[in-house]
């Protein structure tokens, strides 16, 4: 795509013969390129179009005269399955009036809306072992409480954020930040937080973590001892010692398992903290941004004196972190001090295979709201009919065209990747509350069945008893995680 | 490369998909299978290079339009036809009828090939309809499913008058100098409906509102038919008279048309409260305590 400068700052878009002139910020008259800062970008439905096809969507090509044969299907069309068959594209603003044909039933209903959420928050998954705070403290943003971290995940520190009680249950300013942290969370900006007792995260739905200024840049590979399990063959014979550091398990290679099964020797180490089983020890230091996620900066602060009967001078070993970041090998000397030492070039390639083994950190951000009992009563008169619709799978539902995942139980309360769904899908209301892209979709009648109301309507019993309840169709490979 | 449309058949195998720039059409006809294919080859026939001869006459186009014409593209003289009778009494372009007058001209060429029992043209909301003797649509209508959200539906039989559709508001994807939610109209044909709804929505107003922001639409899009004209961004909280008061102008306005043949019904929302002009039904589609329901037959 070729961009002509015109004056100033605008860019003239030559995607089609509009020719548009079109403002940073702004989009063209067709709603899908716009200005990225200075430069054209195409933005939705087409990013969800492109997902869809990318992953095996259903093409159907209409071709047969020679006019536009063939090279007419030059862009992926398949975007109606991006949120199944809707009757208009996905469309996250209002489409309030949608043809449909009563006729066998067979055409689809979509109902294209924005819900208004006060009951919604995000959950916010943290690639990184470095200590963010502790569980329960209170998550801030421009000083205001937004939610709390809460139970930490393999490799990843979480947070739970908005819901109710942040949205409306505070002071006006705190409903506000929340809400706008929140806007700006599932819109993909990045969001400075601060958490009580513990580190100022940069938080950015699809981008590394930046804890305390730096930059996360890789998951842990596993925990400490995790680590020695899979490394113990590879430095086997290369070092008489290995230890990984890691807030939560660190690992010790001699005394492992791993090491016991390869007749690895003792070598009289003497690590602090708390031992669980041979070889792994909790609490060798406390948490932090150093080592592993904990607060050391010298990793030898969690060795104790090597024991004379068992060490011996020129014992090697080496000590690294559960991400490969940090890395250290040391020979004792004569008094039996780890003195350190230039790496050999094999250790440095497991250090190396280690990090290679780390996925790249990122910050996840989930989505995840209630449609509560208002707002399915605006899709049909019995709102259990819809959520009951919902769990049978008669209905999908979609966020932005974006796959939900839709929590078992009572209600229709879902969860939703925001890197799924097109730009700036949110918005708020001075509630405050979130307005988010929500689309039921749904056969023609069962939708009457829903609505009740139709000369068309049939007992949703009979519905149920036929072969209607069909497999969501996300089952196929369609983007997003299934949460 | 040559730029072309985009023609697909939906996964459904039933329904066509045209696409071209700003241009979203989805099509459904219904008749016997070789009738529907001869149709949606003359609207892919029809639907390529449509958009390049609009462009030709883009500048003339986006300007205001007079009684007499120079325009010389066919959907161009009617999206000039369709907004002429509003030209004596306020600033309109013939662009304030270019999607329902697409819509007319694909409809009016799979007309013109092959013999059907309805049809559809939906270009983003601004719809044309066919139906045959005995045919009818049933149309639902969407409000948002929110709190204030109302479903209903009518029915558009082939004895009616209405064959188009079409619904403007400042959600949609041209600015609206008004503040109506949507205004939906029902008339003869998509163009005229597609005109119609732009100049009731532009009349549900609050001139000097504090609560309503507006922007000169050039400041937005540079080359907005709608110039230094201030256009609708944001709508702050209205009390209950305020949006009477917003809707009553509309309404005023629509009735006007109503009774000049202009158009056959209308729907009006504002902030969850409707407003129905003309004597279609709409039935409402479920009970519900009508605390914002403000509905008055003209």
């Amino acid at each position: 795509m070729e961009t002509t400068s015109a004056a100033t700052d605008k860019i003239r878009c030559d995607a089609c013969p509009v020719m548009c002139y079109i403002k940073p910020g702004a989009a063209g008259a067709c709603d899908r390129y716009a200005n990225h800062d200075g430069k054209l970008v195409r933005v939705d439905p087409h990013v969800i179009l492109e997902r869809t096809v990318s992953q095996g969507g259903k093409l159907v090509p209409f071709s047969r005269s020679e006019d536009w044969d063939g090279k007419l299907v030059h862009e992926p069309s398949t975007f109606v399955t991006a949120i199944g068959a809707g009757t208009t594209y996905p469309d996250y603003k209002p489409a309030p009036f949608i043809v449909s044909s009563e006729v066998d039933g067979v055409d689809m209903v979509t109902v294209v809306t924005e819900g208004i959420f006060s009951y919604c928050g995000v959950k916010v998954k943290i690639d990184t072992d470095r200590y963010l705070g502790p569980e329960t403290a209170t998550v801030r943003a421009q000083g205001e409480a937004v939610g709390h971290v809460t139970t930490s995940e393999y490799g990843s520190q979480m947070l739970s954020l908005g819901g109710v009680h942040h949205l409306t249950g505070g002071s006006k300013k705190e409903g506000r930040v929340t809400c706008d942290t929140l806007m700006d969370l599932a819109n993909c900006k990045a969001v400075e937080l601060t958490i009580d007792g513990g580190a100022s995260v940069v938080v950015q739905a699809g981008q590394p973590p930046i804890v305390n200024g730096v930059k996360e840049e890789r998951m842990r590979v596993g925990c400490g001892s995790a680590t020695i399990g899979m490394f113990a063959k590879q430095w086997h014979g290369k070092v008489d010692e290995v230890v990984v550091v890691d807030d939560h398990i660190t690992g010790v290679l001699s005394e492992h398992q791993a090491g016991k099964l390869l007749d690895i020797a003792d070598t009289g180490i003497k690590m602090k903290g708390r031992r669980s089983t041979p070889g792994r020890y909790f609490q060798v230091a406390d948490p932090g941004t150093g080592w592993g996620g904990t607060n050391i900066s010298d990793p030898l602060a969690i060795l104790g004196p090597f024991d004379k009967k068992e060490a011996k001078p020129g014992l090697s070993m080496l000590m690294v972190s559960t991400t490969g970041e940090h890395s250290s090998y040391y020979v004792l000397d004569e008094a039996l001090k780890p003195v350190e030492t230039e790496m050999p070039a094999d250790l440095k390639f497991s250090v190396e295979r280690i990090q290679e083994n780390c996925e790249p950190a990122l910050c996840t951000v989930l989505f995840m709201a209630g449609a509560g009992g208002s707002l399915r009563a605006g899709v049909t008169d019995n709102p259990v009919r819809l959520t009951r619709s919902v769990k049978d799978a008669l209905t999908r539902v979609t966020s932005g065209g974006a796959a939900v995942y839709v929590w078992p139980g009572g209600g229709i309360t879902y969860m939703v990747d925001v890197t799924q769904m097109p730009a700036g899908a949110f918005g708020y209301v001075p509630t405050p509350a979130l307005v988010a892209p929500i689309e039921f979709t749904m056969k023609l009648s069962d939708y009457a069945a829903l609505g009740g109301h139709m000369d068309y309507v049939k007992p949703l019993s009979e519905v149920r008893g036929g072969d209607d309840v069909r497999p969501l169709p996300w089952q196929n490979p369609i983007p997003g995680p299934r949460a | 490369m040559t730029r072309l449309p985009q023609i697909a058949l939906l996964s459904d195998g039933r329904r066509l998909h045209l696409q071209d720039g700003p241009i979203d059409l989805i099509v459904e006809a219904r008749g016997p299978a070789h009738e529907v294919r001869a149709a949606y080859e003359a609207a892919a026939h029809r639907f390529t290079g449509l958009l390049d001869e609009l462009c030709a006459e883009l500048p003339e186009l986006r300007a205001a339009a007079e009684d007499r014409t120079a325009l010389k593209g066919v959907v161009a003289r009617r999206m000039h036809a369709a907004v002429t009778p509003y030209a004596d009494d306020c600033f309109i372009t013939p662009m304030a009828a270019v999607a329902g007058s697409v819509a007319d001209e694909i409809l009016l060429a799979m007309l013109s090939a092959a013999s059907l029992d309805r049809i559809y043209v939906n270009n983003g909301g601004d719809i044309a309809l066919h139906l045959g003797r005995g045919e009818h649509f049933s149309v639902g209508l969407m409000d948002r499913p929110d709190s204030d959200g109302l479903m209903r539906a009518m029915r558009v039989d082939a004895d009616d008058p209405v064959r188009g559709i079409a619904t403007s508001g400042r959600h949609g994807r041209s600015f609206s100098l008004g503040i109506a939610d949507a205004v939906t109209v029902l008339a003869a044909t998509a163009s005229q409906a597609d005109a119609a709804a732009t100049v009731i929505a532009n009349a549900v107003d609050l001139p000097g509102h504090p609560a309503i922001v507006r922007r000169a639409a050039n400041e937005l899009q540079p080359d907005s038919d709608l110039g230094a004209r201030l256009v609708t961004r944001d709508v702050g909280e209205l009390s209950q008279e305020d949006i009477a008061a917003a809707l009553e102008s509309g309404a005023e306005c629509a009735r006007q048309l109503f009774d000049r043949g202009l158009i056959e019904g209308a729907v009006l929302r504002l902030c969850g409260d409707m407003l129905v002009i003309g004597p279609k039904d709409i039935e409402e589609q479920r009970p519900r305590p009508l605390v914002l329901e403000n509905a008055v037959d003209a």
